[in-house]
């Protein structure tokens, strides 16, 4: 896609030649690390925002601090806040947002309606009575929410909502015990056990589209590929029943999670400066604007939101809104990993196999074990001169 | 002596000429693999080593202590265990009933049968487990359908985490079975017909003409069928990838998934290394207790 983008980048810098080079996003991650090892990185690549810390520790990407701050291409205060700060590494830029993702809920209007909530829920306490109410005339054998246990993402942004950080001491030790995140997971556990929520993961529900225009689930959190695919794959009879609204918080509107994709420059490039160049056009309003129209992706500046066909797109709505409130998840190489000791352990939580307090003591062993590795260089490097 | 020594010192330096190429292959693409592969499983290597080598650490044996008191490894060795206690047997009965089945007198179509029962052995497991996770799906499955027409209640076979094994099993075993009982059918067809007839003449029924001839004959495939069987469902990986991701809640990692993980997902090749050697280890014990075992007998 972002092939076509680029005969115009080409015209405006003769001499510059920008050969693509694509790869599926599962094995991206891989190949770009093997290519570092290799000595053999491209110029410039996209990358997974929650990437950044790691490639950042590699050594592999630029900083782009002064960069940025001399290039009218890029203007701070036009990004949303949450996605800019999730490409900073302890205070150094390293990526410039090129789309970005989230967590929103997607609902069934008209399910919804039935149960006495026609508007969306703000507040947890709002969205539980909803749930409850859509459990009660969604009929039997069907669910009021569909929270997927492969999936970290929901109980990571109800995470994100509280005061306390998900990890402590500067992302050297999990701070799963903290008030906060015991309060998000037994939220998220007790729609399950309420019967809120089918103990199912994405593999089990073989099509959620499907599934959600049965009526089996009438509130679902997920990104923004889903707005293309209900368009796509719902029945045109359920077109006008389905909306997207903000994630509730547990007092107010509710932040979610920072996600998305970064353009990063590689420190071996032997063309920095074109490759600032093309990070600088495809950060351009008119080229952001193509871009979503190529793929869906949403733009990560404000006035790439004000082009009309955004503007009018109501779906989309809930995500400009959303993009507001969203907050970086933690910037260690290891998030990913932890992402996934959360995903497994809140799954035990669901089951019953530990109670919260045992979750909450569980992911705090297992991520301190994890860190182990970076409270050691973080200290070596401390002490070094 | 020295008019002897001397032929001998040739020939000698003859075998060495001979063997070397060989050799030189084998310990490029083997043996130094492998000591690298312990070397590695005695640091800390990852990703912050991939950056710096003055990040890597020499721990000893660290590793494997961590991973003998990491949960997660036992559970992993125990799904692995019951993959193998019930998978092995099941699979090697299997393909044992076929190939008599197949081998009968009384079979008809037996070039169409041996292709049919054959055919999941050269399927690829991606594209079957597509199929199967349809059979199994808990709503709309073929396999609770007829469940419920005898008044079976619906069983999430791939989210339980109590069904998630004994799906994948019967998964593999179905998709394994058709190649020992090729393996199988031929020893059958290999043991002398005058054996069956001199039993029919002093009126052995078909179960002792089975318990006296052909499982006795078929000893030597059964143990080599078994000790591959064995190490091959040791080498549990790709059924649980494709079908259940390891889940539900890490019902279905099994050694091989948690090495994986470990390795190529996190990059923690230490670690991964370690699970490699330890489940080596494992193999090696159990093969060559079987293969004693197998001599013991032999010799009895």
């Amino acid at each position: 896609m972002v092939a076509q983008l680029l005969p115009e980048f080409e015209r405006q810098h003769p001499g510059v030649h920008v050969r693509v080079q694509q790869l599926p996003w599962t094995a991206a991650h891989e190949k770009l690390l093997t290519a570092f090892v290799g000595d053999s990185t491209p110029d410039i690549a996209q990358l997974g925002n929650t990437w950044i810390p790691e490639f950042a520790e590699l050594g592999a990407i630029a900083p782009l601090d002064a960069r940025v701050a001399a290039s009218p291409a890029v203007p701070r205060e036009d990004y949303f806040p949450g996605i800019w700060e999730s490409n900073f590494v302890d205070g150094t830029q390293f990526g410039v947002p090129w789309y970005v993702d989230t967590r929103v809920l997607f609902y069934r209007a008209d399910l919804v309606r039935r149960a006495g909530c026609p508007d969306p829920p703000r507040t947890w306490a709002r969205w539980e009575q909803c749930l409850a109410g859509v459990k009660r005339v969604a009929g039997a054998g069907n669910y009021a929410i569909l929270l997927p246990l492969n999936e970290f993402a929901p109980l990571t942004a109800l995470a994100l909502q509280q005061d306390d950080p998900i990890l402590a001491d500067g992302g050297r030790r999990g701070n799963f015990r903290s008030p906060g995140f015991r309060r998000a997971l037994s939220f998220y556990v007790s729609l399950f056990d309420q019967g809120l929520a089918p103990t199912a993961t994405d593999t089990q529900i073989s099509n959620v589209w499907d599934e959600f225009g049965k009526g089996y689930f009438s509130y679902y959190v997920s990104g923004p590929w889903n707005i293309g695919e209900f368009r796509r794959r719902l029945p045109p009879s359920l077109q006008q029943d389905w909306r997207t609204a903000p994630l509730p918080g547990p007092t107010g509107p509710g932040t979610s999670v920072a996600g998305g994709s970064s353009l990063v420059v590689f420190r071996a490039s032997r063309h920095p400066e074109a490759a600032w160049q093309l990070v600088e056009y495809l950060s351009r309003i008119d080229v952001q604007e193509r871009f979503r129209q190529l793929t869906g992706d949403l733009p990560p500046r404000r006035s790439a939101w004000d082009a009309p066909v955004l503007a009018a797109d109501r779906e989309a709505h809930a995500f400009r809104e959303q993009l507001e409130r969203v907050r970086p998840m933690p910037r260690v190489p290891e998030w990913e990993h932890i992402a996934d000791e959360i995903q497994i352990v809140s799954s035990l939580a669901v089951h019953g196999r530990l109670s919260v307090e045992e979750a909450a003591a569980e992911l705090d062993r297992r991520v301190d074990a994890m860190l182990e590795k970076r409270r050691w260089m973080l200290a070596r490097r401390r002490s070094a001169p | 002596m020295s008019a002897n020594a001397r032929p001998l010192a040739g020939a000698r330096l003859a075998a060495w000429i001979l063997a070397g190429p060989a050799l030189v292959v084998l310990a490029v693409f083997f043996a130094f693999p492998v000591v690298a592969a312990f070397a590695l499983s005695l640091t800390d290597f990852d990703v912050y080593a991939i950056a710096d080598l003055r990040n890597l650490r020499w721990v000893g044996l660290a590793n494997y202590g961590a991973l003998l008191s990491t949960p997660l490894f036992w559970t992993a060795l125990g799904n692995t265990l019951y993959f193998v206690v019930v998978g092995v047997p099941l699979s090697i009965g299997l393909s044992l009933a076929a190939a008599l089945a197949l081998h009968s007198r009384l079979a008809r179509w037996k070039a169409f049968f041996r292709t049919a029962l054959f055919a999941p052995v050269v399927t690829t497991v991606v594209g079957v487990a597509v199929i199967w996770r349809y059979l199994l799906h808990t709503r709309y499955g073929w396999i609770n359908y007829v469940l419920g027409t005898v008044g079976i209640d619906p069983i999430d076979w791939l989210g339980d985490p109590h069904w998630s094994m004994p799906s994948i099993i019967v998964f593999a075993v179905w998709k394994n079975f058709g190649y020992n009982m090729i393996i199988l059918l031929a020893a059958l067809q290999a043991i002398p017909d005058d054996l069956y007839e001199a039993a029919r003449i002093d009126g052995a029924s078909a179960l002792q003409q089975l318990r006296h001839i052909t499982l006795p004959s078929l000893g030597p495939v059964l143990l080599m069928v078994s000790i591959l069987t064995l190490s091959g469902y040791f080498q549990l990986f790709a059924e649980p990838y494709v079908m259940t991701q390891g889940g539900p809640l890490q019902s279905t990692v099994s050694v091989l998934y948690l090495m994986f993980e470990q390795g190529f997902k996190w990059w923690n090749l230490g670690t991964a290394s370690a699970v490699a050697f330890l489940l080596f280890a494992i193999l090696l014990a159990l093969t060559t207790s079987l293969l004693r075992l197998a001599r013991g007998r032999g010799a009895s």
